[in-house]
């Protein structure tokens, strides 16, 4: 039977699978593996506006689409940004990208941090690796609104010192945004003079409300449990913690299945949970 | 189900066998594309139709965990089976499908606009459960966050023939999933055939004006209160012949529960992470996509192809698969049927076709591993309470 046509069915919708070509301004190298593209519209198209934590599908022409975070400022009219670390197939391609490469963008996909939410509340973000590039967008957020919250606290690891991301900005918030800023490597040469030891050590010791502090999380999976005991045993309550999740993606639109994380789809109930929402598979291995 | 076979519409007709092939000349003549039925290679699968000639008449099928044969009936019933390995789904959201091309101009790219006409699909012989089917994958294509273009262009134009079942198969649950065996909506006409002594005829039931409109161009008439009698009790029959049954209660509850449960490694002994079941259910939606290039590299084109939760690469992010073992997989396919579907899309994901039962090399059976987990679950929690 033919299907009911109510008008949200028949209203012309854009196709959601077809990649639109950006072009890139700006190709900066991170670190040895990771690297930040700046987008603008290679069509003159306004840029989507896009709030922090979500993420886009890009495509490199004939090769593949990956999901990725947007890492630059929500505020930022003209430019989209995004950090990358090559592993594979497309992402490895990706990093020879110069000025000038086009590349396919669709999105932005997924569901935010609660930077709005969060208002009134001290805030802890606590990111390993790579996670703190959707973190990132949030920071920007929280420092241009920093009257709205209590204390901000910045805690980050990385693998070593080679691999710590957006060093110039870490020391400028260190130093100049009223937030508080600890970073620490797994390891580190003799000379390292900073923390050694894995991102949990540095909860303890940063001062924030516990009763009033929304905290973000995005890391590897294993870390983000440590960080949830740790914010848990201080009285941080499950409701006032976010994580980012990662599954394999393929459509980013909720059609392909591969995101499916217990009863959710990463791609478009998430990525960023709130954890007391996902909390029994959150504990479930191989879900 | 007492209630499902006590509330046919007020107003039924009747069909001749011999005036079958009226419906499909009209059909054609409307410019719809027939599908439905027929017999190849050993199995009844869905293919091209032009006659009722065409559809698998006097065969019937014989089904059993890991087993189908078919069997020449002693009778001419043209819907005298149930289903095989086919689904409606390998027409409105085809195994592998082109979702776009882009050529390369300069140094970016444009997309190759493509033809975007309703192929016209008639569906001949759909299933309650099959109906039930095609409401789910809607569900998942049409009423979510995001409409598939390639899935609402095949379904719109869509027009079905609905067949009540005058048999169950040795598989079939559709009455624990509450999906049949008889066609309640989703259709445009449903036929419930029957034969008595020399009298072979379809009591019809209206379902859409589609449908009215070309019943309008067959030859009919209302139908007697004794055929209709006769088609009632032919859909009560097939409801107490079900070949399998599960207790659906509190199934997503259940599941939940029972993420931990020892039966998940018992099964995962036996389970080939084959994928069979995956490709023969007519709900499972899952793909990947694949993106190629002409030789010369100008264009590209995205294929979606379907994909199982049974495969190692489904759930892999940089590291390793998420889903690692076979217990993982063998349980998120279950659980998502069974219990993460309602919290999805607000129905099972599961309507008891039996399919994944028959076409399981090695018989696991949906229906016994629940009964399992149900009959020996320990009432520690795991998961949703
Ligand atoms: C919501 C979300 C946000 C992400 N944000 C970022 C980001 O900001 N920066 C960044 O560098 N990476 C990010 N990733 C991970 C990124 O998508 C993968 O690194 C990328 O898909 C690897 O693709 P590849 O072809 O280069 O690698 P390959 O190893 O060749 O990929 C093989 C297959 O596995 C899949 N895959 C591999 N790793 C991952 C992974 N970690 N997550 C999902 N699928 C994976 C690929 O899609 C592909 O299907 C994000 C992932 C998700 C789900
Ligand atoms: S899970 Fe099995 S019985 Fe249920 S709809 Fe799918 S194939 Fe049919
Ligand atoms: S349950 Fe049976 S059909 Fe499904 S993957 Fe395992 S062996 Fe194959
Ligand atoms: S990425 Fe395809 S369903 Fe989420």
């Amino acid at each position: 039977m033919a299907l009911s046509t109510d008008s949200a069915m028949t209203s012309p919708v854009a196709n959601p699978m077809i990649p639109v070509p950006w072009r890139v301004q700006k190709a900066r190298r991170e670190t040895r593996d990771t690297f930040t593209l700046t987008l603008r519209p290679a069509n003159g198209e306004p840029l989507p506006a896009f709030a922090p934590g979500q993420f886009n599908m890009l495509y490199l022409f004939g090769v593949g689409e990956v999901a990725i975070s947007i890492s630059g400022d929500p505020a930022d009219q003209e430019n989209l940004v995004h950090t990358i670390r090559a592993v594979g197939t497309v992402t490895r391609p990706m990093q020879r990208l110069k000025r000038g490469a086009v590349l396919g963008v669709r999105g932005p996909f997924g569901s935010p941090w609660p930077v709005e939410e969060a208002e009134g509340n001290d805030v802890v973000i606590v990111a390993g690796g790579l996670g703190l590039a959707p973190l990132r967008p949030a920071l920007y957020r929280l420092l241009a609104h920093r009257q709205q919250y209590g204390r901000i606290v910045l805690l980050y690891g990385a693998r070593t010192p080679r691999d710590l991301l957006y060093q110039r900005s870490l020391d400028q918030w260190q130093t100049r945004s009223g937030i508080e800023v600890a970073y620490t490597v797994d390891a580190a040469a003799e000379d390292w003079r900073g923390n050694v030891g894995v991102v949990t050590t540095l909860i303890s010791k940063a001062r924030f409300d516990p009763v009033h502090t929304t905290a973000m999380i995005c890391g590897p999976e294993v870390m983000m449990r440590y960080v949830i005991m740790e914010l848990e045993k201080l009285g941080v309550t499950d409701e006032n913690i976010f994580i980012s999740m990662e599954r394999n993606m393929k459509c980013a639109i909720g059609f392909c299945g591969h995101c499916q994380f217990g009863p959710t789809f990463v791609c478009k109930d998430g990525p960023v949970f709130r954890y007391d929402r996902i909390e029994p598979f959150f504990k479930l291995r191989g879900v | 189900m007492a209630e499902e076979s006590n509330n046919l519409p007020s107003v039924t007709y009747t069909l001749e066998r011999e005036h079958l092939h009226q419906l499909f000349d009209v059909l054609t003549g409307k410019g719809y594309r027939l599908l439905g039925p027929a017999v190849r290679d050993g199995a009844i699968v869905y293919d091209e139709l032009t006659a009722p000639s065409d559809l698998p008449v006097g065969w019937t099928d014989e089904q059993d965990g890991g087993r189908y044969r078919l069997k020449k009936r002693a009778d001419d019933a043209v819907f005298g089976f149930v289903v095989g390995p086919h689904s409606w789904k390998k027409f409105l959201h085809p195994p592998a499908l082109r979702l776009w091309q882009l050529r390369r101009e300069g140094d970016g790219f444009t997309v190759i606009q493509e033809e975007a006409e309703s192929p016209k699909y008639a569906f001949i012989g759909v299933r309650a459960c099959e109906l039930h089917a095609i409401a789910i994958q809607d569900k998942v294509f049409l009423e979510s966050k995001y409409i598939d273009p390639m899935y609402k262009i095949r379904r719109e134009g869509c027009f079905i023939v609905a067949v009540n079942c005058g048999q169950a198969g040795g598989t079939c649950f559709c009455v624990s999933m509450n999906t049949g065996p008889r066609a309640t909506s989703g259709f445009d006409l449903a036929l419930t055939e029957a034969m008595e002594g020399e009298r072979h005829y379809f009591v019809v039931e209206v379902g859409s004006p589609a449908g009215a409109d070309a019943l309008s161009e067959i030859s009919h008439r209302e139908s007697q209160a004794d055929e209709e009698t006769t088609a009632e009790r032919i859909v009560a029959d097939t409801a107490r012949q079900m070949g399998r049954e599960m207790d659906a209660t509190g199934i997503k509850e259940l599941l939940y529960r029972n993420y931990e449960h020892p039966r998940w490694n018992d099964v995962a002994s036996r389970c080939l992470t084959c994928a069979n079941c995956t490709m023969v259910c007519p709900t499972c939606f899952c793909a990947t996509v694949e993106d190629v290039t002409d030789l010369a590299g100008d264009t590209a084109e995205r294929w979606r192809k379907w994909d199982s939760c049974f495969t190692l690469d489904f759930s892999y992010v940089h590291g390793g698969s998420v889903r690692a073992t076979t217990k993982d997989r063998y349980r998120q396919w279950m659980t998502h049927k069974l219990a993460t579907w309602f919290d999805q899309f607000g129905s099972s994901g599961c309507v008891g076709c039996g399919r994944c039962i028959t076409w399981c090399p090695v018989a696991i059976d949906i229906t016994e591993e629940v009964r399992a987990i149900r009959e020996t679950e320990s009432k520690k929690d795991s998961a949703g309470d």
